[in-house]
């Protein structure tokens, strides 16, 4: 090993400690940023020693140039969406980055079949190459499905066509068989496009039938499966630094959304299967005839916040799909000038993605400590005299403490244990399992049927003019 | 080959574990960072675009390897970038406003953001 090659073998170490590190780093918000900067210069120096490396061998100008224009414009479209993304749509993007990463492995190991086909490609490293081919594009169409629903270009309900689980064992059977015909003979181009096709449509027909609001746990499930393509793309080229951070993306992802489908009290093998869960909420007034609910005005749930003395608020997935946490910060912020006691109960499943209703609010500028998480809020509901629930709905019902329905054992908040519970919702609409919410029937419980951005706008005025 | 092999297993087996162990501690209000972070990590695999676009000749190789490229660079700055941008939020309002919040445990280390310093020299 001449001297350059050792020292750039030193720096991918480098760099797999930055990795390390960076997310180990990320475990608190203090340290989170910097966490990612570790990271990213863990990259940094990753890419220049490859390029000094590179710049050892007879690389051709041709090849310098594709990747220096492939790069330019890739990275510079990343930098630009990632710039002038939306919060609100950030998991859309972090989708579609995920996607772009499974679509590089897999080209990265389809070039170097076609490459050393003709060398005579070893059995035993064409098993990674075509793992790398399969993981990578399921990776690659699935999660470009799961943005397109989170988008909404695709319905956001489950697309199941008569026949679709007969047609996805098809396309198993196809890319399994194509996978070990390439082992077989790595050669041959039959089989590569057997691969390629089955795999490609295999990751749209997995996703489409997957509701909505079960998209988090799928992205978080395909970025754990692109970790694990990129580490089998660092086995097809022998470069260790690859293998484990593909490997930590693995583990990183597995664990996400083991965490995600435990919160949801859903198995992962029960969301992939899908046909359950209606998705996004968004479908109007489903009223049950049995239900009686109080229905209040935006003066009187505005003047059973100005005169309580702790309020709790409970933000759901209708807060971001109304984009309405601004105006929830403005009122939050409101009620504590007034000083009172605010603090708001962030359920491990808020919004789209864990951790997703935590951005959304500090993008408005809640401030850090006042967003609690479900087992340290939960003791608190007792002492509060409104608990404010804005577009949240399963996670708050109580219907989960008893065995024998959907959402049984699921974790929830206890809201109903507040002195008086206010709720702004479109409807008594259901939510993803598809029940009736019982806090709604609760005689504590307010509600004023109102979109979240309106209702809050109107619940601010109220409050400016009534109890100023 | 079988023991460049038997290395890279080794080495796969072992970054698994520490990836669960690492991993394993974040509390629940990161997860959104931390999936885009992990997101921006596999996008190592622009190195290993790099090493095939350095290696191939042919047009169509060449075009591929463009395109793995393109995708590659996107994951890795986009990816950096986004998750950059999601934590600089995680910080206080200004000092005084967080100061007066009740509910506000001082001391509490989780709370102590790196933009307080900034924050409190405005």
């Amino acid at each position: 090993m001449s001297g350059v090659s050792f020292t750039i073998s030193l720096i991918y170490v480098l760099a797999a400690v930055g990795f390390v590190l960076g997310l180990h780093l990320m475990n608190a918000p203090a340290t989170a940023r910097r966490g990612n900067l570790v990271s990213a210069g863990g990259m940094a120096v990753a890419v220049i020693a490859t390029v000094v490396l590179l710049a050892q061998r007879h690389v051709g100008s041709v090849n310098w140039t594709v990747m220096a224009v492939g790069g330019v414009v890739g990275g510079g479209a990343g930098l630009w969406e990632a710039r002038t993304v939306k919060m609100t749509a950030m998991p859309q993007l972090v989708s579609i980055f995920n996607s772009v990463g499974g679509g590089a492995a897999a080209l990265l190991a389809i070039n170097d079949i076609l490459q050393q086909r003709h060398d005579g490609l070893s059995n035993l490293s064409s098993i990674t190459g075509a793992l790398d081919i399969l993981i990578g594009l399921v990776t690659f169409t699935g999660s470009l499905v799961a943005a397109g629903k989170l988008q909404g270009w695709i319905p956001g309900r489950p697309l199941i066509f008569r026949g679709s689980r007969a047609s996805n064992a098809v396309l198993a059977a196809g890319f399994l068989a194509g996978g070990v015909w390439l082992i077989v003979s790595p050669a041959s181009t039959a089989a590569l496009v057997l691969l390629l096709a089955a795999a490609s449509i295999f990751g749209v027909t997995m996703v489409l039938p997957i509701g909505g609001a079960d998209m988090p746990v799928v992205i978080s499930l395909l970025n754990a499966f692109t970790g694990t393509a990129v580490a089998m793309a660092g086995f097809v080229i022998d470069k260790p630094v690859l293998i484990i951070a593909g490997a930590l993306v693995g583990a990183a992802g597995t664990i996400l959304t083991k965490l995600m489908a435990d919160a949801m009290n859903r198995s992962i093998v029960n969301i992939i299967v899908g046909g359950f869960g209606t998705g996004d909420g968004a479908q109007p007034a489903a009223v049950t005839g049995d239900v009686t609910v109080r229905q209040v005005t935006a003066d009187d749930a505005a003047i059973q916040l100005g005169y309580a003395s702790k309020v709790i608020i409970v933000p759901g997935y209708g807060l971001a799909a109304a984009q309405a946490q601004h105006e929830m910060s403005e009122l939050s912020q409101y009620l504590e000038d007034r000083g009172i006691d605010v603090s708001y109960a962030i359920h491990p499943v808020a919004g789209r993605m864990p951790g997703h209703m935590n951005v959304l609010l500090a993008e408005a500028n809640v401030p850090y400590p006042l967003l609690k998480e479900m087992d340290e809020i939960n003791p608190e509901f007792d002492r509060a005299d409104v608990a404010l629930v804005v577009g949240a709905n399963d996670v708050t019902n109580p219907a989960a403490r008893r065995p024998g329905n959907p959402i049984s054992g699921m974790p929830i908040l206890d809201v109903d244990h507040a002195k008086c519970i206010i709720v702004i919702k479109r409807s008594l609409g259901h939510g993803y399992a598809g029940l009736d919410n019982e806090l709604y029937a609760d005689p504590k419980t307010e509600m004023f049927f109102s979109d979240a951005k309106k209702g809050l706008v109107a619940l601010l005025a109220a409050l400016k003019t009534l109890v100023a | 080959m079988t023991t460049e092999l038997l290395t890279d297993l080794t080495i796969f087996a072992l970054a698994v574990l520490v990836g669960f162990e690492v991993i394993s501690k974040v509390p629940a209000t990161l997860h959104t960072p931390l999936m885009s972070g992990a997101n921006s990590i596999h996008g190592v695999v622009l190195i290993g675009a790099m090493v095939i676009t350095a290696a191939v000749s042919s047009t169509y190789a060449l075009a591929l390897a463009a395109v793995a490229m393109a995708f590659a660079a996107m994951n890795v700055v986009g990816g950096y970038v986004v998750t950059d941008r999601m934590l600089h939020m995680f910080r206080r309002r200004p000092a005084a406003a967080a100061a007066s919040a009740p509910g506000d445990k001082p001391g509490d280390p989780r709370g102590e953001l790196p933009g307080d310093k900034e924050a409190a020299a405005r």
